[in-house]
């Protein structure tokens, strides 16, 4: 197999974009979006400061602060877009990247950097900010949307639920039992696939062999490609899809057309499977870059809002890498707590025994 | 009070469902043909009529789906009862129990639950195909953050599904196929036993035979045939994760020898862990080895062979009797 080096330098045919790569404003038939200068400032510092928590992070990872970290680099576009669609009320199950998204609900970050550090494998209360764990198993939160979908059905609620997920996933039983259920229930759910163009190492074509938006027909509702590095594309398709299922329109499949800049994770090694010129076409259509052209075209910002906005993202940065590290490990003997919700006779004893075993040691701890 | 009603063990769990739907109106069901069929077992039959098709759901054939599918609406605060059709069904919605059912409340450090149950018919012994007769208990108890409950007779039947239903916990609901159709004296009023704990089925005083689901009437069967010969005491474990020990111990304490007799293969099954366990906290109180009674090591044979897979009555006299030998 060739890689083809140019893959996505191209805009593909389809794509719902309103923000050109060079911050140019473009108008679509069918998507329009009226924001304020105010708001583009908003969505620009969303941008900023997600990227930074985001290099933060990978920045902890190598000095061996936390474990691993699935860096969101190149996604904050499609996150900041359709998590800012959102009202309050909607709700979001996201993978393990949609740190920008945490962001938007207005989750800790420190959370997120506990569950890569080890500290706990989440730890918030979904129904807080209306943003639901991570979910680590590919595509198996697609499901949970939907039945949460089907119980906000139920309750006769004015809600939306929105699940997010990558290309590969879409190859998942999981996802595609999803997107069954959401059709037959007509369950009002928002299907936003980030389209990195990578599953780890394999290339969309290991997935698919039609466009991923092109899917939804088959199971009987709409499919929409948005440019994913487009965060005013992201928000109006989004917006609109929500605002469809809420008024009882069903679901709706986005695919957010974007790309992975950094590795999958710390871990992976993306030099070993793709080609350094894919990753400098990308680069030329950062979804932030356009949206500072934007702002200073239209002259909506000026150097000072700009600089204010990396002054902020390195005070956030510092306090970010500050509380990480000042995030206290977990006692031994919580390992056997909240695992279940009423009184456990087995962990009980279990719980019991270790605690005597650690108690043996000389100044043991529990 | 009402007066007990004579009740097959479908039926009492059918009921049991009801009164579990009547109580809290956050209770659903969930499953393949469980609206208006009823339930291939008609253990559903007519709760869709009466509660409605939103809260009795036919869902899509997809077992991970039922499940997936569960765990969202329990975010959203219901209390999905789902049924899978047969025994060896689950296994595409092992994922979803496995990773997500069993795993989110310590995700969330106990600020989600999952009160999703999770029915199984279960075992062999009525002639059925491939896939229609397995035993995968173990698979569950293996598993933290699970309660896995069998029950053995229409009175536990009706009290158990309904505490299943009442528990915060996600829990694995076994129902042995076989005995669908049993019947007994139910008395609704009752007070049930909580839900964690065996029952001594029928005292004995000579060796302890621990069961559930459809071995349960085995080996009460076999304790009638050697009666006046040998006293052999039967419990009936009823939950298997976790298991009530203190009920286990006591009885294999005052009787000196124990059987654990199962449907599941014996390798690795549930009855290799009470073994252990048995030995180390009664030790110096048995006579004999534990000895365990169950399927063999390979898949669930054709049903033409499956009198001789499943353990009858002979085959756990044989294996007292061996405890009688050392």
């Amino acid at each position: 197999m060739t890689v083809d080096a140019s893959r996505g330098a191209e805009a593909p045919p389809e794509l719902v974009q309103l923000l050109t790569p060079e911050g140019e404003r473009v108008e679509h038939p069918d998507y329009d979006i009226d924001l304020t200068p105010e708001e583009v400032r908003e969505l620009y510092r969303d941008l900023v400061l997600v990227r930074r928590i985001d290099m933060e992070a990978v920045a902890l990872q190598r000095q061996g602060e936390l474990g691993i970290w699935a860096s969101l680099l190149g996604q904050e576009a499609a996150q900041i877009g359709s998590a800012r669609a959102l009202a309050d009320t909607d709700m979001a199950f996201p993978t393990y990247r949609e740190h920008g998204v945490a962001w938007c609900r207005g989750v800790d970050p420190l959370y997120l950097l506990g569950l890569f550090r080890g500290v706990s494998n989440g730890g918030w209360d979904p129904a807080d900010h209306n943003f639901h764990l991570y979910t680590i198993v590919i595509g198996a939160q697609t499901l949970h949307a939907v039945g949460y979908a089907m119980g906000v059905q139920r309750d006769g609620a004015d809600a939306a639920t929105i699940v997010y997920f990558g290309d590969g996933a879409t190859s998942q039983g999981d996802v595609n039992e999803s997107f069954i259920w959401a059709s037959v229930f007509n369950a009002p759910v928002v299907f936003f696939c980030q389209n990195n163009q990578w599953a780890i190492s394999e290339p969309l074509e290991k997935q698919s062999r039609i466009p991923l938006y092109r899917r939804a027909s088959g199971f009987g509702f709409p499919g929409i490609r948005v440019d994913g590095n487009d965060v005013f594309a992201c928000l109006a398709v989004t917006r609109q899809a929500l605002r469809n299922a809420r008024e009882g329109q069903g679901p709706t499949l986005i695919e957010a057309f974007t790309y992975r800049m950094g590795a999958h994770t710390t871990s992976d090694d993306p030099t070993r499977y793709r080609v350094a010129g894919e990753l400098e076409a990308w680069k030329l259509k950062d979804p932030i870059e356009r949206v500072k052209a934007y702002l200073f075209r239209n002259q909506h910002a000026d150097q000072d809002f700009f600089d204010a906005i990396d002054a902020e993202a390195a005070r956030l940065g510092r306090e970010v890498r500050k509380r990480c590290l000042e995030l206290p490990d977990p006692r031994p003997l919580d390992i056997f707590d909240h695992v279940y919700a009423e009184p456990n006779a087995l962990l009980a004893e279990e719980k019991e025994q270790f605690a005597a075993y650690l108690a043996s040691f000389e100044g043991g701890e529990s | 009070m009402s007066t007990p009603v004579t009740l097959t063990m479908a039926k009492a769990l059918n009921e049991g469902l009801r009164k579990a739907m009547e109580d809290d109106p956050k209770v659903l069901i969930m499953g393949e043909d469980v609206g208006k069929l009823g339930g291939v077992f008609r253990v559903t039959d007519g709760l869709q009529k009466d509660f409605g098709e939103s809260r009795v759901i036919d869902t899509p054939l997809a077992e991970s789906g039922i499940i997936g599918t569960a765990i969202g609406l329990a975010l959203r605060g219901y209390r999905p009862v789902c049924e899978i059709q047969f025994d060896g069904f689950v296994f595409p919605a092992a994922d979803q129990i496995i990773t997500q059912l069993a795993k989110m409340p310590l995700r969330s450090l106990g600020k989600v639950k999952l009160p999703v149950v999770v029915r199984i018919p279960c075992g062999g012994g009525i002639g059925a195909v491939e896939h229609h007769s397995e035993s995968p208990e173990a698979y569950f108890t293996h598993t933290g953050g699970l309660r896995v409950m069998a029950c053995s007779n229409p009175v536990d039947a009706y009290h158990m599904i309904q505490q299943a239903i009442r528990s915060e916990d996600p829990v694995i609901f076994f129902e042995p196929k076989r005995r669908y159709w049993d019947k007994a004296e139910v008395d609704k009023d009752a007070v049930p036993l909580p839900l964690d704990r065996g029952r001594i089925a029928r005292p004995g005083t000579d060796v302890t035979v621990l069961a559930y689901g459809p071995m349960v009437k085995t080996c009460l069967e076999a304790a009638n045939a050697v009666e006046g010969e040998r006293s052999i005491e039967v419990v009936d474990l009823r939950s298997l994760s976790p298991l009530d020990t203190e009920l286990i111990y006591e009885s294999v304490r005052r009787t000196g020898r124990c059987v654990v007799a199962h449907e599941a293969p014996v390798y690795s099954g549930l009855g290799a862990e009470i073994a252990a366990r048995v030995t180390e906290a009664c030790f110096y109180h048995l006579e004999a080895p534990v000895l365990r009674v169950g399927g063999f090591s390979t898949p669930y044979p054709p049903s033409r062979l499956e009198d001789h897979y499943l353990p009858d009555l002979d085959r756990v006299l044989d294996a007292v009797d061996r405890t009688f030998a050392f």
